[in-house]
This record gives structure tokens, C-alpha cells and sequence, in this order.
């Protein structure tokens, strides 16, 4: 069945979504981002690319992930049922795999020979050469000097599985500075380098391929809730920095209109001070690639983000989260710092489940929405990490000495 | 005629200049440009800083960070494009920089602004032909040249769309990379100059890479212009005060040559 006022169908044959998105890069990487458009097509329609890709899904990352029902956070709270769906319990530790497993089967196809990547908190990067050493390939990750000091395990991981990490210094050195140097590097090297980019942001058809990629999770949630509870979520929730997580879980259920959504962005220290909460406090501009919400000034310098999070401190959004929010179909909130640590211990505390502080970002939200809901209602939210590479920047919050 | 026309006429190769607006602040630029005039630049490329300078090596993403520090606005861009165009009402004026701060008032305030200082033309590094509605309607109102650029990734099936809106001249990035690193081979430049001028009637300027009155001069005797702009940018870096004097002798010396590799070859 076609859905003429289908909200799935984006983005338009430019890769627009709305005003939002496109294809915003030098004229040395237009013909290849044009080239990645075709094969993406070819692929899409090829079953053996799906199967290849399921195939490593389920026995490589360890998928379908479990949905769990939280009892206990359920009624600490004293309102909706919480639902979260395991993501954190991939191989990884994270959803990014999904979408690593994804491109680096395209660039099979596609002949290439050498992988770059740009990375924050480290998931990414660790995903990046996780996959470049499953299938053999080099791998080169650029990542902030100020990231690369402050995520050491994530870059001995990178280390031992093989990769090159490649610390940034220019700007303020995190991660919007990687993705600058990762750019630098393609545009270099244009007939062997495949390009992971990380989150469902860059030039089309990145944000598309990558919100197909990570959108196993949806499929997984809506089938798994239909089957155990037998009806959609109310609400669904998730964090966002550049948004590959929530526009995973969000986009098979926007043609379902009793379910909301909120995503939720990072606040920082407050909106009326450091933050990254580019829907928020910032407004439509170009970088990366794409149109999108981005943090700038008046000039449209790009601000630098700030999140306790290191994966969430992006000045921009993935442009489909953009398009969601000018149409009204997905709610927008941030939660600090703060409520995040406090979301952060909650989880912990309540179900035995130690969370990373982006999905931390998410378990705050719903703190303040479940209460407000009745009982009967489901709130299902996507864990979409593991906290282990977070407990040394916990305990230096908490101020606590390991 | 108009300046472009001027600068790039025929049996002549003309030297194209390029540094970043307010680097190292903006009162210094002024200075820097009338050096870049009295060496003998025939064009001027401004460039108009950003936080994000996604296609620049190492030289142009400080002189970027060094304008940003020093304080450098936009206002201050369009302040130093109306005291050149004051003071050099003959040279052609081009701004080279990233979508983000030239669209962000929209389109039709920046063209308009650009009709105001003088500015004669527009690079924008991340508008493709395919993103043309962005910026490319606005500035061809005001009458203002959109310049775009080909590279040796633009093949013949993709050259039209680039040349479609494009005047005043055409960028030749002669190299896939970032600005100021490696140069391309003659061979290939003198290829792909061959196969851009058999396309379009606009002049041919190439550039990225050249650092070196040797390398202009080659590239001179191919091709309707040379630019350059990392080699200026690095002795702005490294003199200070005295920077206008050294950018004067250096580009001199870019002019030289290139104007003895045509004498010898006609």
C-alpha cells in the first residue's frame, strides 16, 4: 500500500527533507557522494545486500535486542510503564554497529579499499574499526585531541582492533573538528576511501542511509511490542545529538499516529548557558553537508557544543530531526547535565542497568513525563548504550576518586 | 568592459591572489590587499573567515582562526571590500568562502551587500551546482559573477551542470585535496585546462598547490589564470607587521615569472 501522506517517505529526490538536508559539499566530492547515491539504490533493492546485512546483524552484533519491561523504574515513578529496548546490549555496546555494519557493506560494493571515520565519545570509532576489522580493511579515525585525552579507553580499543587514531587539533579539537579533518581526508584520497560517517547527518544520502540502517531498532520495537503487549507505545523516547538513535527508533512509527515522540537534546550546563541543544537554541544554517538546526552566531560562526555527554556535544541534528520538528510530528525537549546524572543513577539504582549518559539524557525525560501519564500508558525508550565508558567522568561529577 | 574582462585578456596570464579577510585582524587587511595590487595581482579573492573551513589545509584553517580571534564580522568583510573597491576601482573583487555565512541573513541581503561593496564576484566552496537555489539566483540578480569550480573529479557529463550559471571565470582546483599541499602535475594541468576551455568561452584559472613563481610560471603558459593563496597566507603568518612589504616582493615575483613563461613561449 502507498501512503500518499506518508511521513516515510523523505527525503525528495535531492535529499531534501523540507528545506533541510541536501547535498551541501565541494565540487571534488560531488561525483562521489552522487556515486554513493546510485550504488545506496542498487543496494536498497538488492536482496542479498539485506540478507548479508541481516545475516550479520543477528550473529554478529547479537540481534533482535530484547525489550524489556522496567518494573521497578516503572513504579518509582509512579505512572507509565517504562519500556526500553536493549540497544546497549549489541556488540559494542552501542546501536552504532548497526549502522557501521551497514556502510561497510556498501563500500564492499563499492571497491573501496580504505575506511575513515570521524569520532566523539569514541562509540563510533570503536564501531568503525570493529567492522574494518572484521572485514579486514584499514581504518584511520579522526578524533578531537581534547576527545582523544578524555576517552583513552575507547582509543586503545580503536588501537587494538587495528585502526589509526589520528588526533585533531584544530578548533576547539572535538568532534565537529573530526568530521572537518575526516572531510579533509576523503576529499584527498576520492578513488579508494569509503567515508562511516557516524550519525544521520553529512550530505545526502547519508542522513537516509544511515536512519535506514538504524531503523532495525523500530522495526524490532514495533514488532516486539506488538507481540508482547499486543498495541503500539504511547510515547517513545530517545536522546539526540546528531540523531541516528532516535530517527532508528522513530521512523518505522511515524505513520502511526496515536504514538508520540520526544526526543531529547542535551542542555549542558542550561540553554541560557553552554549547551548542545541545536533545535533549542539554534536555528537553520549549512555545515557538514546539510542543511540543518545548527549553533552559531549571528555571522554563522558554528558554537561550539557542551554536554557532560561526549557523544551528544555536536553544535548540529541530523536534518530529518529538523524536518520533524517544523512539521509537528516529533516533541523536542532537552534535559542538563544534571538531570542527566541524576537519570544516569536512577537506572542503575532501579533496574540493575548501567546506562550511557547520552540514553541517561533520555531516562530524565521520562522522569518528568511518566508521572504525568496514566497507568496504563506505555512509554517504551530506546537504552541505545552501555555506561562503562562513562564511569570514570561519573565518578569525577560525583567527585569520587577510583 | 567589465573587470574581469579586463584582468583576464587574451595573450595574458592573469595572477589571481588570495587571503583571508581580517587575518591577522581586520584593520591590517587593507594594507595586505594594496600589496597584493602594487606586486601586480590582477584579481583579488577575499576570503571571508569561517569557524569550519572544511576544504583548507593547515595555512588558510589558522589565517581563518586568527581573523575569527582577532574579532573579524562579516561587517568588517564588506567594510574592507568597499575601501578596495575606493581605492583599486579597476580591480576585480572576488569572496571566497563557505555557505553558512553568506546565506545565513539569506541570499538576496548578501548579494545586495556584495552589489554595495563593489565585489565583482563569488566562491562559495560548499554550493554545488546541485544547491544552486541557495545562493546562484540571488547573486546572478545583483549581477554578480558566481564562480565556480571544476576538479579533476568533474568529468564531461557532469561539466555542464558546473559551467550552467557560472561567470567571471572558472576555478580550476587542480588537485583533489585541500588548498596549499601538494601540486598537481603540468601534464595533467595542461590536460585539463585543454578540456575546460574546449567546454566554455569563461577564462580558465587554476589553482591549489601553487606556491612558487616556477610553478606559476608553468601554469601561466597554459592557462587564462593562476591562483595562489596559501604561499601569501603563510608570509602574512610569518611577518607581521612587515607583511605588506613581503607580500608586495613575493606576489612581484609571481607576476615575473608568469609574465616570461608567456614571452618565452610566444
Amino acid at each position: 500500500m502507498t501512503l500518499i501522506n506518508s511521513l516515510r517517505t523523505q527525503p525528495d529526490d535531492r535529499g531534501h527533507f523540507g528545506q533541510f538536508g541536501g547535498r551541501y559539499v565541494a565540487e571534488t566530492l560531488m561525483p562521489l557522494v552522487l556515486d554513493l547515491e546510485t550504488e545506496y539504490r542498487k543496494a536498497k533493492a538488492d536482496p542479498a545486500f539485506h540478507a548479508e546485512f541481516d545475516d550479520l546483524l543477528e550473529h554478529y552484533v547479537g540481534r533482535p535486542s530484547p525489550l524489556y519491561f522496567a518494573p521497578r523504574l516503572t513504579e518509582e515513578l509512579g505512572g507509565a510503564q517504562i519500556w526500553f529496548k536493549r540497544d546497549e546490549l549489541n556488540h559494542t555496546g552501542a546501536h552504532k554497529i548497526n549502522n557501521c555494519i551497514g556502510q561497510i557493506l556498501l563500500a564492499i560494493r563499492m571497491g573501496k579499499t580504505r575506511i575513515i571515520a570521524e569520532t566523539g565519545a569514541g562509540q563510533h570509532g570503536v564501531a568503525t574499526a570493529t567492522v574494518c576489522a572484521r572485514f579486514g580493511l584499514p581504518c584511520i579515525v579522526y578524533m578531537g585531541a581534547t576527545d582523544v585525552a578524555r576517552q583513552a579507553p575507547n582509543v586503545f580499543r580503536m588501537k587494538l582492533l587495528g585502526a589509526e587514531v589520528v588526533p585533531v587539533t584544530s578548533g576547539a579539537a572535538t568532534l565537529k573538528d573530526a568530521m572537518n579533518e575526516a572531510l579533509r581526508d576523503w576529499v584527498a584520497n576520492v578513488d579508494d576511501t569509503f567515508y562511516i560517517i557516524g550519525t544521520a547527518a553529512g550530505p545526502h544520502p547519508y542522513p537516509e542511509l544511515v536512519r535506514d540502517f538504524q531503523s532495525v531498532i523500530g522495526k524490532e520495537a514495533r514488532a516486539q511490542m506488538l507481540s508482547r503487549v499486543g498495541r503500539l507505545p504511547d510515547v517513545l523516547v530517545a536522546s539526540i545529538g546528531g540523531g541516528s538513535n532516535s530517527i532508528g527508533l522513530f521512523h518505522p512509527f511515524l505513520d502511526d499516529p496515536s504514538v508520540k515522540m520526544l526526543g531529547v537534546e542535551a542542555a549542558g550546563h542550561g540553554l541560557d548557558k553552554e549547551h548542545a541543544a541545536s533545535l533549542a537554541g539554534g536555528r537553520p544554517g549549512i555545515l557538514h553537508g546539510n542543511k540543518t538546526y545548527l549553533l552559531q552566531d549571528e555571522d554563522g560562526q558554528i558554537t561550539e557544543g557542551h554536554s557532560i555527554s561526549a557523544g551528544l556535544d555536536y553544535p548540529g541534528i541530523g536534518p530529518e530531526h529538523s524536518w520533524l520538528k517544523e512539521i509537528g510530528r516529533v516533541d523536542y525537549t532537552s534535559v542538563t547535565d544534571t538531570e542527566a546524572l541524576e537519570g544516569f543513577q536512577l537506572l542503575c539504582r532501579t533496574e540493575g542497568i548501567i546506562p550511557a549518559l547520552e540514553p541517561a539524557h533520555a531516562i530524565a525525560a521520562v522522569r518528568k513525563l511518566a508521572p504525568t501519564m496514566d497507568k496504563d500508558q506505555i512509554i517504551l525508550v530506546n537504552l541505545c548504550g552501555r555506561g562503562d565508558k562513562d564511569i570514570f567522568s561519573v565518578a569525577e561529577h560525583l567527585r569520587v576518586s577510583l | 568592459m567589465s573587470r574581469f574582462a579586463s584582468a583576464f585578456q587574451s595573450g595574458r596570464s592573469a595572477l589571481v591572489c588570495f587571503v583571508t579577510g581580517g587575518d591577522p585582524t581586520p584593520d591590517a587587511t587593507p594594507a595586505i590587499l594594496d600589496a597584493l595590487v602594487e606586486g601586480g595581482a590582477d584579481v583579488v579573492e577575499l576570503g571571508m573567515p569561517f569557524t569550519d573551513p572544511m576544504a583548507d589545509g593547515p595555512a588558510i584553517q589558522r589565517a581563518n582562526l586568527r581573523s575569527l580571534a582577532a574579532g573579524t564580522k562579516t561587517a568588517d568583510i564588506f567594510a574592507i571590500a568597499t575601501g578596495f573597491r575606493a581605492r583599486h576601482p579597476n580591480v576585480p573583487l572576488v569572496l571566497m568562502g563557505y555557505a553558512n555565512p553568506m546565506t545565513i541573513r539569506g541570499a538576496d541581503w548578501f548579494a545586495a551587500e556584495c552589489t554595495t561593496a563593489g565585489v565583482d564576484g563569488v566562491i562559495c566552496v560548499d554550493i554545488p551546482p546541485e544547491e544552486d537555489p541557495e545562493l546562484g539566483p540571488a547573486l546572478r540578480a545583483e549581477g554578480i559573477s558566481l564562480i565556480r569550480l571544476a576538479t579533476p573529479t568533474t568529468d564531461a557529463a557532469r561539466l555542464p551542470a558546473v559551467l550552467d550559471g557560472s561567470s567571471g571565470f572558472l576555478y580550476y582546483v587542480s588537485v583533489a585535496g585541500i588548498t596549499g599541499l601538494q601540486q598537481a602535475a603540468q601534464a595533467s594541468i595542461e590536460d585539463a585546462v585543454a578540456r575546460l576551455k574546449a567546454a566554455t568561452d569563461i577564462p580558465v584559472a587554476v589553482g591549489f598547490g601553487v606556491r612558487t613563481p616556477e610553478q606559476a610560471a608553468e601554469i601561466a603558459k597554459v592557462a587564462d589564470g593562476v591562483v595562489v593563496g596559501s604561499a601569501i597566507i603563510d608570509i602574512v603568518a610569518a611577518e607581521g607587521a612587515n607583511a605588506p612589504t613581503k607580500v608586495r616582493d613575493f606576489v612581484r615575483s609571481l607576476r615575473t615569472a608568469m609574465d616570461h613563461a608567456r614571452e618565452k613561449t610566444a
